[in-house]
């Protein structure tokens, strides 16, 4: 039978030429320059960059956080509705996420501005206007509205799937619904938790249209940088590969640590 | 407390909706305000189907879509059924760098294939970066998916009716097409659904690897968002959510009958 795997040869092919060619290319120009030899300067210039790559990162961080603690309860509430609940919040909650990102971005861009829709209707009543647009708290609002429902499936899924006996059974134990959630609940949902993470925080390190929308360019994140030295009027493939090499490299890092808290969960319980 | 739960997740949808009913509301003012209601009108409607940038832009968009489908949907297929035959060591490296375009940032891949693709067309004058390359960079990011909804079905089929189809005569090929393809269909479809739509809707990667010579509706978008903006994408916006809503409304009620009623025998 093993000689029938030469149906993948294809997909081996493509992945090899179109996953890890251009992946070396990214390691090969972030360690040469223009003229193609070896050098470590690209690497070095990244110094002049680590106020973006900082401020990327807080926000990231800040905006996982903030879907975290939002999406928790959600996908709680979801999971312990009635099946039919279920499926239609399940549904409304994917629905939003089938218009483009973009056109969800502007919409925030029009809420937002200074003379928005929040800014006209708090003038009827005399109050504002306030600076919200290009700020950012702006941002930070974008990246929490346009990935809050990678953060509230993940964790839905495995809730969804505790078995209604061990509440039962925690229950007939002499435990209170507060223990309940915190023995029972939290460890298990910890799996979603940790995907819900990843998959809010990757997007978030690494925009650059959300930060152009809803930051108006003044505050550039590390993706602008990059944007602009492989698309800019200048650029710099070179340090545009270093800086994406970093990039990768340190979301990598942050998934292995990750990875890592799961494991020992499930394992040591060391939460409570 | 049940209240409570209620009045939140009811604020949480709420945020979820409110940018995209204001969205939706404005594509019906007369005037140009995003923020003043001036009175009803389908001006934006008409001025964006007078629009050729933005039809070509959705008809690339769909051209995209559907090639890069198809051949993602044929490839990952093919290799899913591969992977499960071959052995192990080599499967698990297969795996990896099948995660690796769904784990790595969309700029990443995005600027990553963009040099492979200026570096092709730089020293062998192939690949011009436009339709061509943006379809490339399609096929790539939608195989993973693919394979990964098919994967599950084939692991859950049982193989020995494969060997039965061929112990009774049935030559190989014919016996997988017969036997093994309608099991697994159910992922392929839905492999396949996930490729249009990702295809659909990407920014990011069609961005950097496009060149200057191919649009796709969302890079029309982004542009449109850059330069002043019009309620013409508000209009665009309401149209595709109707769309969606209607697609969705559709696909879902389906299938929770169905599920309702294999429910109810289960009893």
């Amino acid at each position: 039978m093993k000689k029938d795997s030469w149906v993948a040869s294809p997909f081996m092919l493509w992945v090899v030429i179109f996953t890890v060619v251009p992946l070396a290319m990214v390691c090969w120009y972030a360690f040469t320059d223009s003229t193609g030899a070896f050098t470590l300067a690209n690497i070095e210039t990244i110094g002049t960059y680590w106020g973006y790559l900082k401020d990327s990162l807080v926000m990231g961080a800040v905006a996982t956080v903030l879907c975290l603690l939002l999406g928790y309860p959600v996908a709680y509430v979801m999971s312990r509705a009635s099946w039919m609940a279920q499926q239609t919040l399940m549904m409304l909650l994917m629905l939003p996420q089938w218009m483009n990102f973009l056109l969800r971005t502007y919409a925030w861009m029009t809420i937002l501005e200074n003379n928005g829709l929040i800014n006209t209707l708090l003038g009827k009543i005399g109050i504002g206007p306030f600076h919200m647009i290009n700020t950012k708290g702006a941002i930070i609002l974008g990246m929490v509205y346009n990935f809050l429902p990678y953060m509230i499936l993940p964790i839905y899924s495995v809730m969804e799937k505790i078995h209604k006996s061990l509440f039962e059974a925690a229950n007939d134990l002499g435990a209170n619904r507060v223990q309940t959630f915190r023995r029972v609940v939290l460890p298990l949902s910890l799996p979603g938790v940790i995907t819900g993470i990843t998959m809010v925080f990757v997007p978030s390190v690494s925009t650059f249209v959300i930060s152009q929308m809803l930051g108006g360019g003044r505050n550039p994140l590390i993706g602008d940088v990059i944007e602009r030295l492989f698309v800019g009027a200048a650029p710099n493939y070179n340090v545009g590969a270093a800086l994406s090499l970093v990039l990768m490299v340190l979301i990598l890092i942050s998934m292995a640590v990750m990875k890592k808290f799961d494991d020992g969960e499930e394992t040591g319980g060391l939460m409570m | 407390m049940k209240i409570l739960s209620r009045i939140y997740t009811g604020l949480i949808f709420l945020f979820l909706y409110a940018p995209i009913v204001v969205l939706v509301v404005f594509s019906f003012n007369q005037s140009k305000s995003r923020s003043v209601w001036k009175g009803f009108s389908m001006r934006w409607y008409e001025n964006l189907f007078r629009d050729h940038m933005i039809l070509e832009a959705l008809w690339t968009s769909i051209e995209v879509a559907v090639i890069a489908a198809i051949v993602s949907t044929v490839i990952g297929t093919a290799a899913a059924v591969g992977l499960k035959k071959m052995n192990k060591g080599l499967r698990s490296v297969m795996l990896t760098l099948n995660n690796v375009p769904m784990v790595n940032p969309d700029i990443v891949t995005g600027i990553s294939m963009m040099l492979l693709f200026v570096a092709v067309f730089g020293t062998t004058g192939l690949l011009r970066p436009g339709f061509g390359t943006l379809v490339i960079a399609h096929i790539t990011f939608c195989i993973p998916y693919v394979i990964l909804s098919v994967l599950p079905k084939l692991n859950q089929m049982n193989p020995s009716i494969y060997e039965a189809a061929q112990d009774l005569g049935c030559p190989p090929f014919r016996a997988f097409m017969k036997v093994v393809i309608p099991e697994i269909m159910p992922g392929i479809i839905t492999g396949m659904m996930m490729a249009f739509t990702l295809s659909l809707d990407d920014f990011v990667i069609s961005y950097f690897t496009s060149g200057s010579t191919a649009q796709t509706l969302p890079m029309v978008i982004y542009s449109m968002t850059k330069r002043r903006i019009s309620p013409k994408i508000n209009a665009l916006s309401a149209l595709m959510f109707v769309i969606v809503l209607a697609l969705l409304v559709v696909i879902n009620v389906r299938q929770i009958r169905d599920m309702a009623r294999r429910k109810k025998e289960n009893y």
